[in-house]
């Protein structure tokens, strides 16, 4: 049995952490929108922001394809600005995975605007608070919870994705070969020693994640509800 | 003194809010109606928060809103108490407390000072604590700390002590009492208790269906013979003020023109001025002077105007040496009696309620 290749794993965990930034950066505002918007055509933003919960990753992975490539909408103005292709490059990755946890960012957040509400946000008005002194003083401190949700399931969810992975990046060592294509592969060469340790490894990960969300759920000093009265 | 002027306008399904008026800020102005009326509306209006209202906003000269333009919420400079506090949870008393500071300390006028502040609501103790751990009337004090803190022009109040019992209320009272005065603020105080606003209040707007129906001191406004429709009928009565000029075991003697009202008040020095709330329902009638009767206040008085409450019962606006009272007695009582405007008769005062509220040596 070969030594253990640790290149995957580095791959994955850089994945996650690129996919969790990009995605508290674009969820917030959406989220921020969708809770607190009287348009009626909130419904149906939220329907799509919601589609990946529900799509097979092939059929994402297949328009995320059709958009990336070289000759697609995206990966053509991709190509004039940086002379580089998304298909099967880390970057690609990136947007694939933006896409795929969309929702895991979005309802989290979303969720924890609607607890808060209006009314600390028109309190924090009231005492001389812009609306953006007022989000980062007042709501993003409200949202904790709502925010470690976010990162979590961003983050678990990323590190798991496979199909998608699989038909926008391949498997291209130290570029788009994450640890769950790795084990993919381990597993249809019979390597089961190395498949066995990158599988056990990403399962005690996974767990001690959610142990640490749950613990510091507990221990949050106050509910992400607001108090009346 | 402040003024406020309002011409604003505001639809919200079957409600309709018109309300166009000038209101000289000056000590405890009460916003006073039934609910639903709009008041707090109004007061969302006027802090910038109800963004639907058409119309015209100006405090002190300075356009808060017109056509086309609003400034918004967080550049006018006014303090808002919130029926239910609205503490930050993630952030101690203290904390809470310097939210508004130092954005605000920068303009011109001098600011409140912290250490005041906390002297003048009593709220040092809490200061290390979370909103969570603190009662109803705690969190109001540290809302209302709160607000002045961030040093505003006008301090908006919508209904701050609905939400507490009769003993919270009876501890927070005093700390809104002393506000005006402290910090040369001036107060718009929503409210649809009478008791509140005859405590509290130097004037009252008086607001029904999303209109003005009345403005003025407060002893003439509770004292409308229509007053009953307005804020409903259990409640009215008239407020009297008066100086005790004797005291005896116990029992106070007030001075009302050159009668004398006789209230068992322990303690009360002589010369102190009081308000004293005295309910329509309790001031019967009687045409001769009775005798052998319990009740201690019998006084002189002439009927000013008569007001039909439904089939039953007949409200009386009194004149006794230039005060007035009302009194609220039965169809039947009225008919038997014979009364009608002019005739003088006698008022028998069953009780007084007193709004320990010191004014002041007389």
């Amino acid at each position: 049995m070969d030594e253990l290749e640790l290149g995957p794993v580095w791959l994955s965990l850089k994945l996650a952490s690129a996919t969790v930034v990009a995605l508290l950066v674009i969820a917030t505002p959406l989220a921020w929108w969708l809770a607190f918007t009287r348009a009626r055509w909130r419904t149906v933003v939220e329907a799509v922001a919601a589609l990946p919960l529900v799509l097979p990753p092939t059929v994402l992975g297949f328009y995320l394809l059709i958009l990336l490539a070289p000759n697609g909408p995206i990966g053509r103005w991709w190509v004039e600005l940086t002379d580089s292709t998304l298909t099967f490059s880390f970057t690609g990755l990136v947007v694939a995975s933006i896409v795929y946890s969309f929702p895991f960012a979005v309802q989290p957040l979303q969720a924890a605007f609607e607890r808060i509400g209006r009314a600390p946000l028109e309190a924090a008005a009231t005492l001389g608070a812009s609306p953006l002194e007022a989000f980062f003083r007042v709501a993003s401190p409200m949202a904790l919870r709502g925010y470690v949700s976010a990162i979590v399931l961003v983050f678990a969810h990323t590190l798991g994705e496979f199909g998608v992975v699989l038909m926008v990046g391949g498997s291209i060592p130290g570029e788009t070969r994450v640890v769950s294509i790795a084990i993919f592969e381990y597993v249809e060469t019979l390597e089961y020693g190395q498949a066995h340790a990158l599988s056990a490894g990403l399962l005690v990960f996974s767990f001690l994640v959610l142990l640490a969300v749950y613990v510091i759920n507990r221990r949050m000093p106050f509910g992400a509800g607001y108090a009346v009265g | 003194m402040a003024e406020l002027a309002l011409d604003v306008r505001l639809e919200r399904g079957s409600f309709a809010l018109v309300v166009r008026e000038t209101i000289a800020l000056d000590g405890i102005t009460a916003l006073f109606g039934p609910s639903g009326s709009g008041k707090t509306t109004l007061l969302r209006i006027i802090s910038g928060l109800e963004t639907g209202a058409a119309g015209d906003v100006t405090f002190d000269g300075e356009r808060w809103q017109r056509q086309g333009f609003r400034v918004p919420p967080h550049k006018r400079r006014v303090g808002y108490v919130f029926q239910d506090g609205r503490l930050f949870p993630h952030l101690t008393v203290a904390k809470n407390l310097v939210f508004g500071i130092g954005r605000r300390a920068e303009r011109e006028r001098p600011g409140i000072r912290f250490d005041d502040v906390v002297a003048a609501l009593d709220l040092g103790p809490l200061l290390p604590r979370r909103p969570a751990s603190l009662s109803g009337g705690e969190q109001q004090r540290v809302a209302i700390g709160r607000a002045l803190l961030a040093n505003p022009r006008l301090l908006l109040m919508d209904e701050p002590m609905s939400s507490l019992d009769v003993r919270r209320k009876a501890e927070i009272l005093p700390y809104i009492e002393r506000l005006p005065d402290a910090f040369g603020l001036p107060v718009l105080y929503v409210t649809h208790s009478v008791d509140e606003v005859a405590r509290l209040a130097s004037s009252v707007v008086l607001l029904r269906d999303g209109r003005v129906v009345g403005r003025g001191p407060v002893a003439e406004i509770l004292e409308r013979i229509d007053l009953w429709q307005i804020i409903g009928r259990l409640d009215a009565g008239t407020l009297v003020e008066a100086v005790v000029d004797e005291t005896k075991e116990g029992m106070a003697s007030l001075a009302l023109g050159a009668q004398r009202l006789r209230v068992p008040l322990p303690g009360t020095p002589v010369g102190a001025r009081l308000r004293l709330r005295i309910h329509a329902r309790d001031v019967a009638i009687a045409t001769e002077r009775p005798h052998a009767i319990s009740i201690r206040n019998v006084l002189e008085a002439e009927i000013l105007a008569i007001d039909f409450d439904g089939p039953v019962h007949v409200e009386l606006l009194l004149d006794v040496d230039g005060r007035h009272l009302r009194s609220r007695i039965t169809r039947e009582a009225f008919d038997e009696l014979d009364l009608a405007v002019g005739q003088r008769v006698y008022a028998l005062i069953k009780s007084v309620a007193f709004e320990d509220r010191g004014l002041g040596d007389g």
